[in-house]
C-alpha cells in the first residue's frame, strides 16, 4: 500500500472527531488559561477579563525565586538520581530473559501508575513514627527509639526518586534494548572487562539518550504536585504544589494560569532539548 | 484484441521517472519475465499491472478492455508478493479463502476449492494449520495457492523466489513452470536472477533505467543480445572494442580478425564474445595475442582470464577440453565470428 | 556481572517494594491504627472499601471514570492513528504532537488548563466533564500504542488483500482490525489503570462535587490515617498488576514498550 495524500473531502473523514475533540478539549483550554493569565483577579476567587501583566510581574519577587530555584534544583536532583540508577539498571534489564524483562515491567508500570496520592500516603506510613522503617531499626538495635522522618528533604526526595524511577527506565528501555549487543562484545574481545565496556563503550555510546533522558525525567519531576505538600516542609514546595494552591485553595487564578504558562515554556524548552538530543542521536 | 497489452506506460515519481514509455504485449497463457538490476522500474511496472500504482502515462489493457485506472481490488488478479504477505492471524486455509470469501462464496464451496489448491501445492490437510508454523517453502506454495484461488486472468509475482535458499529456490523455479504450463494461464514474475527468468519464461524482458532493452526468447536474450547491456547482464560475457580499418576489415584489439562481417554496420563498436566461444590456442597465426594472468578451476568448467591490450579476456572451457596454459604463458586468442555479436558502443 | 546484577535487581527491588510492603501490612491491622509490623490480621478494611458507602461510591466513580474515559482516549486515538498511518499527510502530525502534548508536560498544566475551561463555560463540576478531561489527557496512551501497531503492519498485506478483491472497507474490517485489535486492548488497558489512578485533573474538574478513590484519599489524609487507604492502595496495585500481567500475557510488553520485536 503506497501512502497517499488524501484526495477527496471523505478521506479526511476520520480524522475530524480526533482533530476537533483534541482542539476542542486541549487547544482551547490552553488558550483559555493563557488567557486567564492575562485577566485582572477580583476579591473572593471571581477574575474579569483585563490585559495586565501583573500576575507575571509577581514573578520578580524573591519568594517566587526561591520557589523556582526549589523547583528546578530538587527536579534536577531527582532526575541525576533515577538516571545514575536506571542507566546500569535497565542495561542489565535488557540483558535478561524476556521472561525477567515481563516481570520488572508490569512491577515498573503497576508502580508508575500508582497514584501520586498513594505514594505519599505510602511513604508518609514508610517514615512515620507509628509503622515506619524506624522501627526496623529499634529492632535490629540501630536507633534507640523510633521516629517521624517526615517532614523532610530527604523524605520528599525518596519518594519523588521513587515516583521517577519507574518512569526513567521505560524511557530508557527502548534505547537499551536495541542496542547492539555486539558493541560490548566487542569491547571485552579487546580486553575490556564488563564493567569497562559499560562504562567505555556503553556509556558514550548512549550519551544522546541519557541526556534525553535526563531532559524528559527533570520534566517528570518537575510535575509532581503532591509529594512536597504531604511530606516536606512549605519551603520545599515546588511550582506545581504552588500552582495548585493559588488555583485550588488561594482561588487566583490568574495568578495560577501566569505561573502554569511559565511553566509551559520552561518544560517546552526542555521537550525540544531533549527531541534535539534525541535526533543528534539518530543523525550519528 | 486478447492477452495483456501496455502501450507507452510511464510513471513518474516527482522528477524521477520510473518507467520510460514501456510498450510491450503479453499474450494469452505465457510466461513473462521481468529481469533486471534492482532500480530499474520492474517492480514498479507490476506494481501497475497490478493497480497498486497508476501509471502518469499511457494505458494498460487486459483482455481488450482498458484497465489503466480500474482500482486493484476490481482487476480479479492473483498475485505473490516478495513477502508473500500472508495474513497472520489466519491459518492457511483463511488465507487461501480469503477472496473466495469476500466474494461472498459459501463455505462449502471455500471448503471444496481450499482443498484443491491444498492438493495442487502438494500441501493436503494443512488447512487448519498456522501460517507462522510454516517453512519458507510451504509458505511460498501457500502465497501462490491463495493468489490462484479464483482461477485469475493474470498471475502476478514480484520476486517470489528470493526468500528461499538456493537448492529449493531451483526446484520451486521448475515446479512454477510446470504449474503454470498445466493451468495454461498468463503468468509475469519480476526477477533479478537471470537463470529464475532462463529457467521458467517464455519470454524475457530485460529492463534497465525504466526501460525494455530487449523483450525475446530466453535463449535468444542470450545468443543474440540487442546492446551491450543485455549483452553483459544476462550472463558472462567478453565486451571488446573493435574497429573497422580502411579496407572494410574489423580489428579487435589490434588484430584482424577474418570473416567478421560488421561491413554494413558501425565502423567502431562492440563485440561480445561469450567465455565458452573463446578459444585459446599458441600464440601466432594472426590470432590476438594476450598473456594468461589467472586460471580458475572451478571443478566442472575451467575459467582462463587473459591479458590482452589493456583488456580481460576471458575464456571457458570443460574439463575435457583443459587448455595447457599457465600464468604468465603467452597465448593467442581465437575469436569464433559465427558466434561473435557486433554491438553499438 | 551475575553477581553485580543480582545485587543491583535486588537493590531497587527493595526499593521499590519497601514502602508496599509496609502499605500491604498496614492494611491488615485489626485495629483503626497505622502499625507496622501489624497487630493483629484483619481484611476488614478491604471490606470497607466494599461496605462503607462513602468508599464504594468513590470506586465505583473511579471504575465509572476509567472506563469512559479509556473509552473516549481510544475513540480519539483510533481514527487518528489510522490516519496517519494510511494516508500521507504531513501536516495532520500537528494532531499526533497535540495528543502526546498532555502526558508530556507537567500533569498540573493540563489540569489548570480544563479547570479554567470548564470554569468559563459553566460547565465546572459536572461529572461528564471528568471523563472528558482524563479523554484528553490520557489520549497519548492509546495514540502511542495505535501508532506502533499500525506501524507494525506489513503494508504488503493491504496489497495482497486488494489484488484479492478486498476494497477499503473490507480491507479494515478483514485485516488491519484483526492485527490491530491486541494494540486497541493495550492501548485502552494502559488508559484505564492510569485514570482510576489520575488525581489532579480530576480534582480540578470535579473535585468539588464528586470523589474519585485517589481523591477521598487525599480528603482523608487531612483528617488523619485510616487502614483503608492502605487497603485502597493495594487493590489498585493489584489491578494494576493484573491488567499489565494480562496485557504481557496476551501481547507482546516489551515491543509495546519500544523493544523491536519478540525475541523466541
Amino acid at each position: 500500500m503506497r501512502r497517499e495524500p488524501p484526495q477527496r473531502l471523505g478521506d479526511y473523514g476520520p480524522l475530524f472527531f480526533p482533530a476537533g475533540m483534541l482542539t476542542l478539549f486541549f487547544v482551547v483550554p490552553f488558550a483559555t488559561m493563557i488567557a486567564v493569565s492575562f485577566f485582572q483577579r477580583q476579591q473572593g476567587g471571581f477574575y474579569t477579563p483585563a490585559f495586565v501583566l501583573d500576575n507575571y510581574a509577581r514573578f520578580l519577587s524573591l519568594f517566587f525565586g526561591k520557589v523556582l530555584g526549589f523547583s528546578l534544583f530538587l527536579a534536577v536532583a531527582v532526575a541525576i538520581a533515577c538516571v545514575v540508577v536506571g542507566v546500569p539498571f535497565t542495561y542489565l534489564l535488557a540483558r535478561s530473559s524476556r521472561k525477567t524483562q515481563i516481570a520488572w515491567l508490569v512491577a515498573l508500570l503497576s508502580i508508575l501508575s500508582l497514584s501520586e496520592v498513594m505514594i505519599g500516603f505510602a511513604w508518609s506510613t514508610l517514615f512515620s513514627r507509628t509503622a515506619g522503617i524506624t522501627n526496623l531499626f529499634v529492632w535490629l538495635g540501630l536507633m534507640s527509639q523510633a521516629q517521624a522522618l517526615t517532614p523532610s528533604f530527604g523524605a520528599v526526595m525518596t519518594a519523588m526518586a521513587y515516583q521517577a524511577f519507574p518512569y526513567t527506565v521505560l524511557v530508557l528501555y527502548p534505547a537499551l534494548v536495541r542496542l547492539d549487543p555486539t558493541l560490548s562484545e566487542a569491547a571485552r574481545t579487546l580486553g575490556a572487562s564488563p564493567a569497562k565496556a559499560f562504562f567505555t563503550v556503553v556509556v558514550p555510546a548512549l550519551r544522546n539518550t541519557i541526556l534525553a533522558t535526563l531532559i524528559m525525567v527533570f520534566i517528570f519531576a518537575l510535575g509532581s504536585y503532591l509529594l512536597p505538600q504531604l511530606l516536606g516542609r512549605p519551603q520545599h514546595w515546588t511550582l506545581s504544589v504552588l500552582i495548585t494552591d493559588q488555583a485550588i485553595y488561594q482561588s487566583n487564578m490568574p495568578f495560577a494560569a501566569a505561573m502554569a504558562v511559565f511553566l509551559v515554556l520552561v518544560s517546552l524548552a526542555l521537550v525540544g532539548l531533549a527531541v534535539y538530543a534525541g535526533r543528534q542521536k539518530e543523525a550519528k | 484484441m486478447s492477452g495483456l497489452i501496455l502501450e507507452h506506460v510511464t510513471k513518474q515519481f516527482g522528477t524521477f521517472t520510473a518507467v520510460n514509455d514501456v510498450s510491450l504485449a503479453v499474450a494469452d497463457g505465457s510466461f513473462v519475465c521481468l529481469l533486471g538490476p534492482s532500480g530499474c522500474g520492474k517492480t514498479t511496472l507490476m506494481r501497475m499491472i497490478a493497480g497498486l500504482d497508476l501509471p502518469t502515462g499511457g494505458s494498460i489493457r487486459l483482455s481488450g478492455a482498458d484497465i489503466t485506472q480500474v482500482p486493484t481490488h476490481r482487476r480479479d488478479l492473483g498475485m505473490v508478493f516478495q513477502s508473500l504477505a500472508l495474513f497472520p492471524h489466519l491459518t492457511v486455509g483463511e488465507n487461501i479463502a480469503y477472496s473466495l470469501r469476500i466474494r461472498g462464496a459459501d463455505k462449502d464451496a471455500q471448503k471444496k476449492r481450499v482443498d484443491e489448491l491444498l492438493a495442487m501445492i502438494h500441501l493436503p490437510g494443512f488447512a487448519d494449520r498456522s501460517v507462522n508454523k510454516l517453512s519458507g517453502g510451504q509458505r511460498q506454495r501457500v502465497a501462490i495457492a491463495r493468489a490462484l484461488a479464483i482461477s485469475p486472468k493474470l498471475f502476478l509475482l514480484d520476486e517470489p523466489l528470493s526468500a528461499l535458499d538456493a537448492k529449493l529456490r531451483e526446484a520451486m523455479q521448475v515446479e512454477l513452470r510446470q504449474l503454470q504450463q498445466r493451468l495454461g494461464i498468463t503468468t509475469i514474475v519480476v526477477t533479478h536472477d537471470q537463470r529464475e527468468a532462463m529457467t521458467m519464461a517464455d519470454t524475457v524482458v530485460v529492463m534497465n533505467g525504466g526501460e525494455i532493452r530487449q523483450a525475446a526468447a530466453p535463449v535468444d536474450i542470450y545468443r543474440r543480445p540487442a546492446d551491450s547491456f543485455v549483452a553483459d547482464f544476462i550472463g558472462q560475457t567478453n565486451l571488446l572494442p573493435f574497429e573497422t580499418d580502411s579496407t572494410g576489415r574489423a580489428a579487435v584489439l589490434g588484430t584482424s580478425i577474418e570473416g567478421l562481417a560488421p561491413l554494413t554496420g558501425p565502423e567502431k563498436g562492440l563485440l561480445s564474445v561469450r567465455p565458452e566461444d573463446v578459444q585459446l590456442a599458441p600464440a601466432g597465426n594472426g590470432l590476438i595475442p594476450g598473456t594468461v594472468t589467472f586460471v580458475r578451476d572451478l571443478g566442472g568448467t575451467i575459467e582462463t582470464f587473459v591479458e590482452a591490450g589493456g583488456q580481460q579476456v576471458i575464456a571457458v572451457s570443460s574439463p575435457r577440453n583443459r587448455p595447457a596454459v599457465h600464468v604468465g604463458q603467452t597465448v593467442g586468442i581465437k575469436l569464433d565470428p559465427a558466434t561473435s555479436v557486433v554491438l553499438a558502443k | 556481572m551475575t553477581a553485580l546484577r543480582r545485587l543491583l535487581f535486588f537493590v531497587v527491588g527493595l526499593f521499590l517494594a519497601l514502602p508496599l510492603i509496609v502499605v500491604a501490612g498496614v492494611s491488615i491491622n485489626q485495629r483503626q491504627t497505622l502499625a507496622f509490623p501489624p497487630q493483629g490480621f484483619s481484611l476488614s478494611w478491604y471490606a470497607q472499601i466494599f461496605t462503607n458507602p462513602e468508599w464504594r461510591n468513590a470506586l465505583v466513580a473511579s471504575l465509572t471514570l476509567a472506563a469512559t474515559s479509556a473509552l473516549l482516549a481510544l475513540l480519539i486515538a483510533l481514527p487518528l492513528a489510522w490516519f496517519l498511518w494510511r494516508r500521507l499527510a504531513p501536516w495532520a502530525n500537528i494532531f499526533q504532537l497535540l495528543g502526546v502534548a498532555p502526558f508530556t508536560l507537567p500533569p498540573v498544566i493540563t489540569a489548570l488548563g480544563l479547570l479554567t475551561f470548564w470554569a468559563t463555560t459553566g460547565f465546572y463540576g459536572q461529572s461528564w466533564t471528568a471523563v472528558i478531561s482524563h479523554g484528553i489527557f490520557f489520549v497519548t496512551l492509546p495514540l502511542v500504542t495505535l501508532s506502533l501497531g499500525f506501524s507494525a503492519i506489513d503494508r504488503s498485506l493491504v496489497e495482497a488483500a486488494a489484488t484479492m478483491g478486498a476494497d477499503d472497507r473490507t480491507i479494515f474490517r478483514t485485516i488491519v482490525l484483526p492485527l490491530i485489535l491486541p494494540y486497541i486492548v493495550s492501548g485502552y488497558a494502559f488508559a484505564f489503570v492510569l485514570s482510576l489512578n489520575e488525581y489532579i485533573v480530576a480534582y480540578m474538574t470535579i473535585g468539588f462535587t464528586m470523589e474519585t478513590l485517589p481523591i477521598k484519599i487525599f480528603n482523608a489524609l487531612r483528617y488523619g490515617y485510616t487502614p483503608t487507604m492502605a487497603s485502597v492502595t493495594v487493590l489498585f496495585l493489584v489491578i494494576a498488576a493484573v491488567i499489565f500481567g494480562l496485557v504481557a500475557r496476551f501481547g507482546d510488553l516489551p515491543k509495546l514498550l519500544g523493544a523491536l520485536s519478540e525475541d523466541k
